[in-house]
């Protein structure tokens, strides 16, 4: 722990490494903040397809700037954020999406989620009212009899009343 | 001659390994104790092996002998001596030898410290953590050798990845692997208790400990991960959902589960199956986290190793001791008896609901982490999943699972009493409306959600501090015996609120990270200067600079608020000559717990240097968070009922002893 504290004070006090990572340059940067904002949102979303999971809003990839300089472009020309998604996805294929769309084959990865969850806890409920039943019947009034048990208990005690 | 001292104490190794594997199992079968101890020994002996053969890599690599293909690969004469060091682990070879020198630590440390265990079950436990280690000593000698010699020694090495040449390669790996590993304990565990079919309280007892320490580390480690992915990558993110942080997160999930769901079966005896479950799954993940980034199934950024013939040998790994100690389960655990009952309105049921979400959680990870590979396999279909996808899924299941945090630890075992929780937690309730009221007051009507969140935050950690302000009746009473009251409280209970708290504290700097900070972006030239978030940036002058191993353009910042100067930051850009690579070294100036940020991009043709301003606030919190969690857990580890609540071992020599 103290460790961890001292090498953590050691980072905070020192100049740190990093990889050459740009983003963003500024000669992109639009003019207008609300559609910077607007382009920046975007970028946020959309992969830099040569790069390991990374959006073009990080990465420094020249394909990342031509594709965050031509969301730019659409926006510039009055594009709604869903008309620059779709004329990206028309260019590039569905890989260019960090979220994937509902489709078909999406299907198990938006419900698997939500499946687990509602199934866990119908489980859960099923099981827990299942046991509730079972303990409330365990612990009520002991069944009664059954004829083998009945007539077993009446040949104990009729031995009973022999030897006495 | 150091190398193949190495390379035939990890040969040693894995002949120990597999003797611990084999002859405790014969010994508990044949109900013989000295067969039995065979484990203790072999385990504690395996741990001085491995621990050799990792000395003898890390002495290679200090002193520096490039005849050894991985020092030559990975190390550089005029490396810095922690570089050299921490070099070790900063390659496969290298990293996986520390996994097997942890695993072999870990199973040591049950070998020295399992005295109170009994004899059959530490056989079993140990004789299961045999068969781990050695698939993985196998795993390295035969794929991963990191002792291979060339057959000329060249005189200079290749140097490290210039971006692991950081502080954080000396404690991220080896946090992150003491609780990767650490897992592993509970996994034996579980499996000696299928193996046996016997499991009560005590064991829950004996796992939570180990489950514990694991727990910390990886909560550290993580952590550790985050921060230096801050600082490292130059544009101030800590979390980007890539699949390795994925894999680190989905084990951690699993075992933040296990801890909760273990404490059910310590204190009422119930979950046992589902407990059972848990433990397998966690090291289950972990294992697949091993796979995910030793295999180079993924390309990411942290996958500095490619060869299909290792991704298909730890996949083998995988398939074996997943599909075994699930078809283990299958088949013993119904021999396992259920347990003690409870209400769904109970503590027990708050537990439920807290490994409800927590797997759903895992769920989520684990879909969207491994969806886009098996969707390439079987339709060659390329998609991506990455953050806004969990953004949007993660994120929600996270906020029923916080309002509930603060009603568990107020509900009774067995039965509990919502309403009477619900009474108890009105303050806490109404703290957060205010704080709620504030943050949207002060902000002016920006976000909505963000006032709402930090609110939710407020609830999480007053929460907490009303849960410990009830046990020790604070306001009630005289001050005295509330005091004395918290002298006495088990430590646990100060453990859970910190670890409690510790939720909010953690929200609260994700919060205001994403919805507050703000950045800049500009060329500038020496003598130019520039505000930022009220504070205003002058950019004094840039040198050059020789450092050990790389060349370095270093700049001076001074930053000034309201004409008054209260620091100066030194960003610079490193050339690194042998891998002819270049890192930026960002400049980090912290405010409280916000944080000033400066990293530089490329220098252009008029002599200005593209600089990146930021403004996190409240961002050291993300970390301070997952501290403070690190410390609730030690606490709770420290809790007397950990020590001295499992039996006393018996005073008559155990060797003789048969086993029950």
């Amino acid at each position: 722990m103290r460790r961890l504290l001292a090498a953590l004070l050691i980072v905070c006090a020192t100049v740190v490494a990093a990889p050459l990572a740009h983003a963003v340059q500024p000669d992109e940067v639009m003019a207008d903040p609300a559609k910077e904002a607007r382009a920046r949102e975007l970028s946020r979303e959309l992969r830099c397809m040569v790069c390991q999971n990374q959006s073009i809003d990080d990465s420094d990839a020249t394909l990342a700037k031509d594709l965050r300089l031509l969301v730019r472009e659409r926006i510039a020309a009055g594009d709604s954020n869903k008309q620059v998604i779709d004329y990206l996805v028309s260019r590039y294929g569905e890989f260019v999406l960090l979220k994937p769309r509902f489709e078909l084959h999406t299907l198990l990865l938006w419900l698997l989620p939500p499946f687990v969850l509602f199934g866990g806890g119908l489980g859960l409920w099923l099981h827990i009212r299942r046991r509730g039943r079972d303990a409330a019947r365990a612990t009520d009034a002991p069944k009664p009899l059954s004829a083998d048990e009945q007539a077993r208990l009446d040949r104990l005690l009729a031995e009973g009343a022999d030897r006495t | 001659m150091i190398a193949e001292a190495g390379h035939y104490a990890l040969v040693l190794a894995l002949a120990l390994a597999l003797i611990q594997s084999t002859v405790p199992l014969l010994g508990a079968r044949l109900n013989d104790g000295a067969l039995m101890n065979v484990a203790r020994s072999t385990a504690l002996v395996q741990l001085l092996f491995a621990g050799l053969s990792f000395t003898a890599l890390v002495w290679l690599h200090v002193t520096s002998d490039f005849s050894v293909v991985n020092v030559f690969e990975n190390s550089h004469s005029m490396k810095p001596l922690l570089y050299k060091i921490t070099g070790v682990w900063g390659n496969h070879e290298g990293s996986m030898l520390l996994w097997v020198a942890i695993l072999a630590l870990f199973g040591g440390l049950v070998a020295a410290f399992g005295n109170n265990l009994p004899l059959s079950l530490r056989a079993h436990v140990l004789a299961v953590q045999g068969w781990i280690a050695t698939a993985f000593y196998l795993f390295i000698l035969i794929t991963s050798n990191p002792f291979a010699r060339l057959a000329n020694a060249p005189a200079e090495g290749r140097d490290l990845n210039p971006v692991l040449q950081d502080i954080g390669l000396a404690v991220h790996p080896p946090m992150l692997y003491l609780g990767y590993v650490g897992f592993s304990i509970s996994f034996s565990f579980a499996a000696a208790a299928l193996i046996e079919g016997r499991l009560d309280a005590a064991w829950a007892r004996w796992v939570r400990p180990w489950t514990l320490i694991a727990w910390i580390f990886l909560t550290l480690g993580i952590a550790m991960g985050s921060y230096w992915a801050y600082y490292e990558l130059g544009w101030g993110g800590w979390w980007f959902w890539d699949p390795v942080e994925n894999a680190s997160l989905m084990p951690w999930l699993a075992g933040t589960a296990l801890l909760h769901s273990a404490l059910v079966m310590e204190k009422r005896n119930a979950l046992k199956v589902w407990t059972i479950l848990l433990s397998i799954l966690t090291f289950s993940l972990s294992l697949l986290g091993t796979f995910l980034v030793r295999s180079g199934v993924l390309t990411s950024v942290h996958a500095f190793a490619t060869d299909p013939s290792r991704g298909v040998f730890i996949l083998m790994i995988l398939c074996v001791f997943i599909g075994g100690s699930l078809a283990l389960f299958a088949w013993r655990a119904s021999a396992l008896k259920q347990g003690g009952l409870f209400a769904p309105i109970s503590r027990e049921g708050s537990l439920v609901l807290n490994n409800l979400f927590l797997t759903t959680a895992c769920a989520t990870v684990f879909v969207g982490t491994l969806y886009p590979l098996a969707l390439e396999v079987l339709t060659g279909d390329k998609i991506s999943v990455g953050a806004p996808f969990f953004n949007l899924t993660f994120g929600p299941l996270m906020v029923p699972l916080l309002v509930a945090v603060p009603f568990g630890p107020l509900l009774a075992w067995k039965r509990g009493d919502l309403v009477g929780a619900a009474q108890r937690l009105i303050a806490a309730g109404v703290v957060a409306l205010l704080a709620v009221a504030f943050v949207y007051a002060w902000t002016r009507g920006g976000a909505v959600l963000a006032p709402l969140a930090i609110g939710l935050a407020i609830f999480v950690i007053v929460g907490a501090l009303v849960d410990v302000a009830e046990r020790i009746a604070l306001f009630r009473g005289p001050l005295s015996i509330s005091l004395r009251r918290a002298s006495g409280l088990p430590r646990s209970s100060w453990g859970t609120m910190f670890a409690h708290a510790a939720l909010g504290v953690t929200l609260i700097g994700i919060v205001c990270e994403t919805t507050w900070n703000s950045e800049y972006i500009a060329a500038m030239k020496p003598g130019d200067s520039t505000k930022l978030a009220g504070y205003e940036f002058k950019f004094e002058g840039a040198t050059q600079r020789q450092g050990p191993n790389y060349r370095e353009l270093l700049t001076q910042f001074t930053v000034t608020e309201n004409g008054r100067l209260i620091g100066a930051m030194a960003p610079s850009k490193r050339s690194f000559i042998t891998r002819g690579s270049s890192t930026t070294e960002a400049a980090l100036l912290s405010r409280g717990f916000s944080q000033l940020y400066i990293s530089l991009g490329d220098l252009n043709d008029q002599g200005a240097v593209t600089v990146r301003i930021y403004h996190k606030p409240m961002v050291l919190l993300i970390w301070l968070g997952p501290i403070m969690m690190a410390l609730g857990g030690l606490l709770s580890l420290s809790d007397r009922r950990l020590r001295v609540g499992a039996p006393k071992p018996a005073k008559a020599p155990r060797v003789l002893q048969p086993a029950e």
